[in-house]
């Protein structure tokens, strides 16, 4: 049977009882039952192996995947300034309420009031977790948690582990994880890419995967499955992500009927490298707390030829503190972002390429003096000397912005579960709980809730309707019929030998994207290109090379794979953002701005997710919306100023 | 700059690799290593030709899938840094360099300069964790662990095992990696309590995986890109005689 139509399933009662009355009601799966129901999780990044450790511990039988040759890589690793958690330890008038508010007002108020709570109420449990497990978080002298204040929070809530956060905290769900491998509980399958999945009477019941080592395509079934696989923010090619990071499972599971929500809303984050020449394959992310002390600045005169430390006073714009003087250097990513873009498009770009502009220390090297400096940014000062060649003691940083989480994804109800029965998505795969901006530090907390303590009750509760369904059989024809499927198109890559890699398709799409769907969008801009990629989708059908075949290790065949689907997806991000005509968060669009330049949000027309279903037409989607209703707090105007 | 290049190619575990030459002319100092490798990828896909197989990922230092044996030297001649993080300002135009995947009995060949690894995933498999399910941690706060004691198992826990250790041991030991992930789980309460069956199980799993006998050449400190001290060998050394004296008793 078909789920009901958008049914977000947000249960009955006030705010901070729907997850303790979900829970009392969830249906359970006795123990002996449990051995009985595979569960595939695709990804091991910190959603997918929190997910796969905890339903493993409950007893049910897990498969785990992932594209790296080990679990441990997956790009949670690269998180590095921290994870939030409402303790309270700092006695500062924290509260889940608070973080809920705060998680809110972040994301704009496009984001669900239940699940943004659940988020807020269920961190604390996390960092015991975590603690638990021996993540080696920062310490006072005394022995207790140390916390700092992060983006834009008036208390301090976050929990990090040197700038390894993201390290630290996989380490910990990786271990959890192999415990379970030794117990034989979940069997992994690395090096592994999910390249479909299969539906049987319309209920998720496996997925074809390529092992990348071999090329042999391989058939998976099971009682539910799990996506894990992360952001797709590398669809702008220069990115924070790693090289592999993609939209293809969870795309390929959209075009199976999961519906993908705000797929356009995209986080550019202010404070990353800026890109050195045109073979740059990614971008590096410098903490954001660098803003903290670090002032940022351009020249006032486009022309400027004179090094940044022969620039007097005089001549420097310090735009963010000019325009807000509040929050200043400390303005969300968003604004932040913005500004800078606005710089820069000015002509007002620092460096060969005019890229980026200047993070200045040195009146924080003057007030403080460098062995402070040092110790609160010493390793990210390194790093920089380490990628640029520059000293950063001497002349300031130059930074950019880059393309950095997806807010948007699959669409969920408040069970994590898709609009296809049986398919779950959880971490940054779903569109979550950030609405149209992450605060940071918010997300490495959602993929791991989402993946400790969430879903293994919402799974179970689904697959306690389960227990009597036998074993999947991978012979089913939906089984061939998909595998049949994934065969023919790395066929149809290897076969159109054309003159263009995957990766100049790529760079190219990413081009197009950043100009006209990332900072600043316009309506304009979006129909021009979406003609554009329509353009580069029909070149690649008939202009793609890839060397080699689909038998063996073939990474430019991978490559192929991922971005035929960021084609695809860069126009359903084109086609979002044109029907928001508003701005909010990370979408601005031009058209609506306040006379000051800021976002105009439209709350009377446009306070809903944005669903896309697929039509088999990647054109014309269509579009299912789900009103966001706030019962428990009043939308109002995010101003920072 | 103009820069040649001396490559290992091997199409897989069973069949025979050699080196075999190219040029890449356009290099540009501010490049990564990785990225001098893509441009010369590029070309060889546009002639038809099949790509040098790499691994990568992240491209910031931290995932660990990166590490190629550059002139005889893991990861290259920058200390403390992995090949994604090398630029290639550390290099002069006309250079050669020799690029060999990481050799070892328990890094099987995949092709070209990728390894397979997995062994050492085993090795964490066969204890290198706590067993804490999810539910049962205590409040966080309920353990105070002293500055320095948290300081001291992160700097063990920073390992991102890559295996620039094992590649730089003429015994092949994994020694470092294992001594590493030990010393981190034994430094903080939470990991005591299992470290002599732990230390036990990984010291056994190590030996079956084929990796050799730490001989103390400390070569593998050297080349590590997180810097993980030797002493992390000898704590486990103590630790494991001490579990062997357990037993026994
Ligand atoms: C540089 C950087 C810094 C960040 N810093 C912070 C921070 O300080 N605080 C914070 O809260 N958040 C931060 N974030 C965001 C946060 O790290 C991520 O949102 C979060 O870790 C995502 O976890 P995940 O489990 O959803 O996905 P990931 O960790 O990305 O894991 C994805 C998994 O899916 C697998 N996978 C993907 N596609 C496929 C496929 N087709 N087939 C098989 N497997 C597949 C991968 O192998 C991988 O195992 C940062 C992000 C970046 C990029
Ligand atoms: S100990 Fe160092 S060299 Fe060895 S795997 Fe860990 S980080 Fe790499
Ligand atoms: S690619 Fe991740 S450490 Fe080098």
């Amino acid at each position: 049977m078909q789920k009901p139509f958008l049914d977000t399933k947000i249960p009955e009662g006030p705010l901070e009882k729907k997850w303790s009355n979900y829970k009392q009601h969830a249906k359970l799966v006795n123990p002996n039952n449990r051995k009985k129901l595979e569960i595939i999780v695709v990804g091991t990044g910190l959603s997918g192996a929190s997910a796969a450790a905890s339903l493993a511990e409950m007893g049910y039988q897990v498969k785990s995947f992932c594209f790296q040759d080990t679990p441990r890589r997956a790009h949670s690793v690269a998180a590095q300034g921290g994870v939030n958690a409402a303790k309270n330890y700092k006695n500062d008038g924290d509260s889940v309420y608070r973080m809920f508010y705060d998680t809110l007002k972040g994301g704009d108020f496009r984001s669900r009031e239940a699940n943004t709570y659940r988020l807020a109420e269920c961190s604390a449990s996390l960092i015991d977790q975590a603690i638990a497990q021996g993540v080696p978080f920062a310490r006072e002298y005394g022995g207790y948690l140390r916390n700092r204040s992060f983006g834009g929070v008036q208390v301090s809530r976050t929990f990090y582990a040197r700038g390894q956060t993201g390290q630290q905290l996989l380490l910990g769900a990786y271990q959890g994880l192999m415990r379970q491998v030794k117990a034989e509980k979940v069997k992994l399958y690395t090096r592994h890419e999910m390249l479909d999945l299969v539906l049987i009477d319309n209920k998720a019941k496996g997925i074809i995967a390529r092992n990348l080592d071999t090329g042999e395509i391989e058939r998976h079934g099971a009682h539910a499955v799990v996506l894990a696989t992360g952001g797709f923010g590398k669809i702008y090619y220069l990115s924070t992500l790693a090289m592999g990071c993609n939209a293809s499972a969870i795309w390929r599971a959209h075009k199976k009927g999961a519906f993908m929500a705000n797929p356009s809303w995209t986080q550019i984050h202010p404070t990353s490298l800026p890109q050195s020449g045109p073979y740059q394959s990614k971008l590096t992310l410098m903490s954001e707390s660098l803003r903290n002390d670090g002032r940022i600045w351009v020249p006032k005169d486009q022309n400027e030829k004179r090094k940044p430390n022969d620039i007097p006073e005089e001549d420097r714009d310090y735009y963010l503190e000019r325009k807000y003087p509040s929050f200043g250097n400390l303005a969300p990513r968003d604004i932040a972002s913005r500004a800078a873009k606005e710089q820069i498009d000015a002509g007002k770009g620092v460096g060969a390429l005019k890229n980026a502009v200047y993070l200045d220390f040195s009146r924080a090297l003057k007030e403080y003096g460098k062995n402070i400096i040092k110790e609160r940014y010493g390793n990210l000062f390194d790093m920089y000397r380490k990628i640029t060649g520059i000293n950063a003691y001497d002349e300031p940083m130059k930074i950019s912005p880059a393309a950095h989480f997806s807010m948007g994804g699959l669409w969920v109800d408040y069970e994590l579960m898709t609009s296809i029965n049986g398919l779950f998505a959880i971490g940054e795969a779903n569109f979550s709980d950030h609405g149209a901006n992450r605060l940071g530090a918010n997300s490495l907390l959602q993929a791991c809730v989402d993946g400790y303590f969430i879903l293994p009750y919402t799974l179970s509760n689904y697959l306690a309707t389960e227990i009597k369904v036998p074993k999947t059989d991978i012979q089913h024809k939906e089984f061939d019929i998909a595998e049949a499927n994934c065969s023919k198109l790395l066929e149809d890559f290897l076969t159109t030998k054309g003159t263009k890699t995957a990766e100049e398709f790529h760079k190219e799409l990413g081009k197009e994207l950043y100009d006209k769907c990332g900072l600043s969008r316009s309506k304009e801009g979006l129909e021009k290109a979406i003609e554009n990629i329509q353009k580069l989708r029909k070149e690649f059908k008939s202009n793609l090379i890839v060397p080699g075949d689909a038998a063996e290790v073939n990474s430019e065949l991978e490559k192929a794979g991922r971005v035929a689907d960021y084609l695809e997806v860069a126009e359903l991000m084109c086609i979002d953002a044109l029907q928001r005509d508003e701005s909010c968060g990370a979408h601005f669009r031009q058209e609506y701005q306040t006379e000051d330049g800021e976002a105009k949000r439209d709350d009377e027309n446009f306070s809903y997710s944005a669903a896309w279903e697929w039509t088999t037409n990647p054109s014309k989607p269509n579009l299912n919306k789900e009103p966001l209703i706030f019962e428990f707090v009043k939308p109002t105007v995010r101003s920072y100023k | 700059m103009k820069i040649y290049l001396k490559i290992w190619r091997q199409k897989d575990n069973l069949s025979k690799g050699s080196f075999k030459d190219y040029t890449v002319e356009d290099v540009n100092k501010d490049m990564s290593f990785l990225e001098m490798l893509d441009t010369l990828n590029l070309k060889l896909v546009k002639q038809g030709e099949r790509p040098v197989e790499f691994d990568h990922d992240c491209r910031e230092g931290i995932c660990g899938q990166c590490g190629v044996m550059i002139n005889g030297i893991a990861h290259g001649p920058l200390k403390n840094t992995t090949t994604c993080q090398l630029h290639m300002r550390s290099f002069k135009d006309g250079d050669t360099i020799y690029i060999e995947p990481f050799k070892a009995e328990a890094f099987p060949i995949v092709r070209d300069l990728k390894v397979d690894r997995s062994s050492l995933d085993r090795i964490i498999t066969s204890g290198g964790f706590v067993s804490v399910d999810t539910g049962q941690a205590p409040e966080a706060n309920s353990i105070p662990i002293t500055y320095e004691e948290a300081e001291a198992a992160f700097d063990a826990a920073a390992c991102i095992g890559c295996g620039a250790c094992v590649a730089s041991c003429k015994n092949s030991s994994a020694a470092l990696f294992t001594g590493a992930k030990i010393t981190h789980l034994e430094l903080l309460p939470q990991g005591q309590k299992e470290t002599h069956k732990r230390v036990a199980e990984m010291v056994e799993q190590m030996e079956k995986e084929g990796f050799g006998h730490c001989s103390n050449t400390e070569a593998c400190q050297v080349e590590c890109p997180e810097n993980i001290s030797v002493l992390n060998i000898a704590r486990m050394n103590f630790e494991y005689n001490k579990s062997k004296l357990l037993v026994k008793k």
